[in-house]
């Protein structure tokens, strides 16, 4: 018999049908709902925001790979991921170049330095987030109440102005005036807030999304949010306001989750989410800023190796020294 | 029903269908078989012919050496027409004896194998020596000599003997067709070992996907106390070794140690029913079933064929490759190597013949690890197989060594959940073998 030709190739030889890109592309697409929401709540502005964080991280990843002369990857959709989250996280209005800046930084400082996907230690949306934060905090931190909310927050929208409901909270204004944010409109997102965080009710579906596909591990949601919620609870306050106001479930769900920022055991991700809701916890009540998402998760990954060595699983049939 | 399993683990497709259903095949005597003196783990055999020798089908021809070896016998009659190396499914040319078929019928039979008296009339230590007298290993695949099982280390006692039936591996069913189609002779080796292990229970791990099967061998052991048919979740490694034991004895066999030192042994459903053919008929281990399957087959089977029978026979006698055969797997395909040639030959540890089309192949470029934990999540023993993946790669064996790479079993399901495509297990066992090297270098 004539021999056809044959290719060789290491065992297994059948592989699982989930690929890098393909995991990538399935992020994106849980975060549709959100994104949508954000255009529908605060109109055109929103929607330059996200073309123009997509686009300008996409531009930054290849303009990388081309110079270091490296294969351009752009089509896995990690930078195309970076950019929406980080879009996400930014106000409804902020100038397209500032946006643009941001997601050129989260690209090139965040991520390509260290050596590209799977090497960075922080995550990149994050750090895009931070460096904007700290170029133009003016911008950064002007927001906007959607233009539905008169029909629910009235004439007090103007008076308010420029201030997210935590911001509100942080002042004492709800307990000043003994009046509360409906949780309905907290959780439509029908507040003032960055485009992509304020809509619960959108981002719950894309978080069902990826824990159906088991694309993200739920350990790190539930150590977040639990804990969250737990120390409001024990701290005399209303655990519900703290799920449902600022970053804390696109954070919990979106930014956390990260897989190369992240621990890679289970127990060090169940940890991981516990101390970013101990640190979203403290910076909201003793930090300089509102809001404390951003720099939880970004501290968290900086413990993410520690995190990672102090839970190595037990092997199977491991018989331990000291034990 | 309910099933046991053991923890982690995937769930690759079963892909078992095109042959489930197929009885077994005796392959016809071919022309030629080639017979390498080393077909299990351990020293080659020494040969007791010469060229130019007339043998007939069952006599020994080559003589086991040392305790961990395994002696060979003439799968065919005909005469021995070279000595010589040969390709060797391990991947290079080692000795082998060849023998032409010559026509000739005749069959002789193991001769200390007595046979036609039960079981109740032959000792434990007989079987033992039959066993190493038949030139028995390991069917399963990893050809571990079997009388060698049988000898505990001073202190070890064999409680518990189970019988592997699960056959996790995707597109294999000749275990599903021999414990399906030959239930007494299974069950019959098994009463076998244990009286050899001088166990108490003997069990049968059968995956649920041959629920046919398990009925069959329920019925079949009906009343006798000591046997136990369990029912195993459908979940890859199932038939690992040790996850076999913890699924069905609940035991924990110590990293780095043997299923002795968990009071058991455990032994292929194709070791067992070759072990009764010994006892009953004096017939040595010269022939094993084998699946072939896989789209680059025209016509899948499940064939009896002689050892020594080359893969480019058996593939004709299946109506050869289709035009779009692209890759040629020994056994399963979450373990078994890929080879490039069919002048091969059957060894006692083959157990199929997969031929997969171009397209299944798919592409073979990896990406960087994204450290998105999947490989954390399947592994079975627990070992974080992107780690030692990246420092096998980075050839940085001590790191490795300390994150437990020698503890990898190597049954791939690593690299299949791997969504970057990495060769995790494939860096492992090149991990694993400089270590061992290395180690042999320094005694």
């Amino acid at each position: 018999m004539e021999t056809p030709q044959l290719i060789v190739s290491p065992a297994p030889h059948i592989r699982a049908r989930q690929s890098t890109a393909g995991i990538m592309w399935m992020v994106v697409t849980s975060l549709i709902p959100a994104a949508a929401a954000g255009v529908v709540l605060f109109g055109r502005p929103a929607l330059v925001v996200i073309v123009s964080s997509i686009l300008a991280a996409v531009l930054a990843e290849a303009f990388c790979q081309r110079v270091t002369g490296r294969r351009i990857t752009v089509g896995d959709g990690s930078a195309v991921v970076t950019g929406l989250l980080l879009a996400l996280t930014l106000p409804p209005e902020l100038p397209w170049w500032m946006t643009a800046s941001g997601a050129a930084f989260a690209i090139i400082i965040g991520k390509q330095v260290f050596g590209g996907l799977g090497h960075n230690l922080f995550n990149p949306a994050l750090a895009g987030r931070a460096f904007l934060l700290a170029s133009w905090p003016g911008a950064m931190m002007t927001w906007k109440w959607p233009a539905a909310s008169l029909s629910w927050a009235g004439e007090s929208v103007d008076a308010i102005g420029g201030a997210t409901v935590l911001g509100l909270a942080r002042q004492g204004f709800f307990a000043k005036h003994g009046v509360a944010v409906p949780y309905s409109q907290l959780f439509m997102g029908n507040i003032a807030g960055s485009l992509g965080e304020t809509s619960a009710l959108a981002l719950l579906i894309g978080a069902v999304f990826l824990l159906a596909f088991r694309v993200i591990d739920w350990r790190i949601p539930l150590g977040y949010l639990g804990t969250l919620a737990i120390l409001a609870l024990l701290a005399g306050q209303d655990p519900i306001f703290h799920l449902l106001t600022g970053g804390v479930l696109l954070g919990a769900f979106f930014m956390a989750t990260d897989y190369v920022t992240t621990p890679i055991t289970p127990g060090g991700r169940f940890f991981f989410g516990l101390g970013c809701g101990v640190l979203t916890f403290l910076i909201r009540i003793y930090g300089g800023y509102p809001e404390g998402v951003t720099y939880a998760i970004l501290l968290m990954n900086a413990a993410a190796p520690l995190l990672e060595k102090a839970t190595i699983p037990k092997r199977f049939g491991e018989v331990r020294a000291d034990v | 029903m309910r099933a046991k399993t053991f923890r982690k683990g995937i769930h690759p497709p079963g892909h078992k269908e095109r042959t489930a259903g197929l009885p077994i095949e005796v392959f016809p005597a071919p022309q030629k078989v080639v017979l390498p003196l080393c077909q299990h783990i351990g020293a080659p055999a020494q040969p007791l012919v010469a060229v130019g020798d007339e043998v007939t089908a069952g006599q020994k021809i080559a003589e086991a050496q040392g305790m961990v070896s395994a002696a060979l016998h003439a799968s065919i009659s005909g005469k021995v027409t070279a000595i010589e190396e040969r390709p060797h499914p391990a991947g290079r040319n080692l000795p082998a004896i060849v023998i032409e078929n010559t026509g000739g019928e005749g069959f002789s039979p193991v001769p200390e194998a007595k046979p036609g008296r039960p079981l109740a009339e032959i000792t434990g230590e007989e079987i033992k020596e039959l066993m190493r007298a038949g030139g028995l290993v390991g069917m399963g695949g990893a050809a571990f000599p079997t009388h060698v099982k049988y000898y505990p280390p001073a202190g070890k006692k064999i409680e518990y003997v189970i019988l592997n039936g699960a056959e996790c591996e995707p597109f294999l069913t000749c275990d599903h067709r021999l414990m399906l189609e030959r239930p007494a002779a299974v069950l019959y080796g098994l009463k076998a070992m244990m009286k050899a292990a001088g166990a108490k229970r003997g069990y049968i791990g059968i995956e649920l996907n041959k629920v046919d099967v398990i009925k069959v061998l329920q019925e079949e052991a009906r009343g006798d106390e000591t046997i136990e048919i369990v029912p195993l979740r459908v979940k890859y490694p199932q038939g690992e070794e040790k996850m076999l034991i913890n699924a069905i004895t609940g035991r924990v066999v110590p990293a780095g140690g043997l299923p002795v030192d968990a009071g058991v042994v455990v032994n292929n459903v194709g070791t067992a029913a070759a072990l009764a053919d010994l006892l009953q008929t004096g017939k040595p281990l010269i022939s094993r079933v084998i699946t072939v399957t896989g789209g680059g087959i025209k016509e899948p089977k499940n064939l009896e064929v002689p050892l020594g029978t080359l893969l480019e026979d058996v593939l004709a006698y299946c109506g050869g490759l289709t035009d779009s055969a692209g890759r040629i797997v020994l056994g399963g395909p979450m373990t078994g190597p890929a080879h490039y040639r069919l002048d091969l030959p059957v060894v006692k540890g083959t157990c199929g013949l997969l031929v997969q089309t171009s397209e299944e192949i798919g592409d073979m470029e990896y990406m960087d690890c994204i450290r998105c934990g999947k490989c954390v999540e399947a592994c079975p023993f627990s070992l974080l197989p992107n780690y030692l993946g990246l420092y096998a790669e980075k050839n940085r064996l001590e790191e490795a060594e300390r994150y437990g790479v020698m503890e990898c079993r190597e049954c791939g399901s690593c690299a299949y959940v791997c969504p970057s495509r990495r060769p995790l297990t494939q860096w492992i066992k090149d991990a694993k073998r400089k270590i061992t090297a290395a180690q042999r270098k320094t005694g």
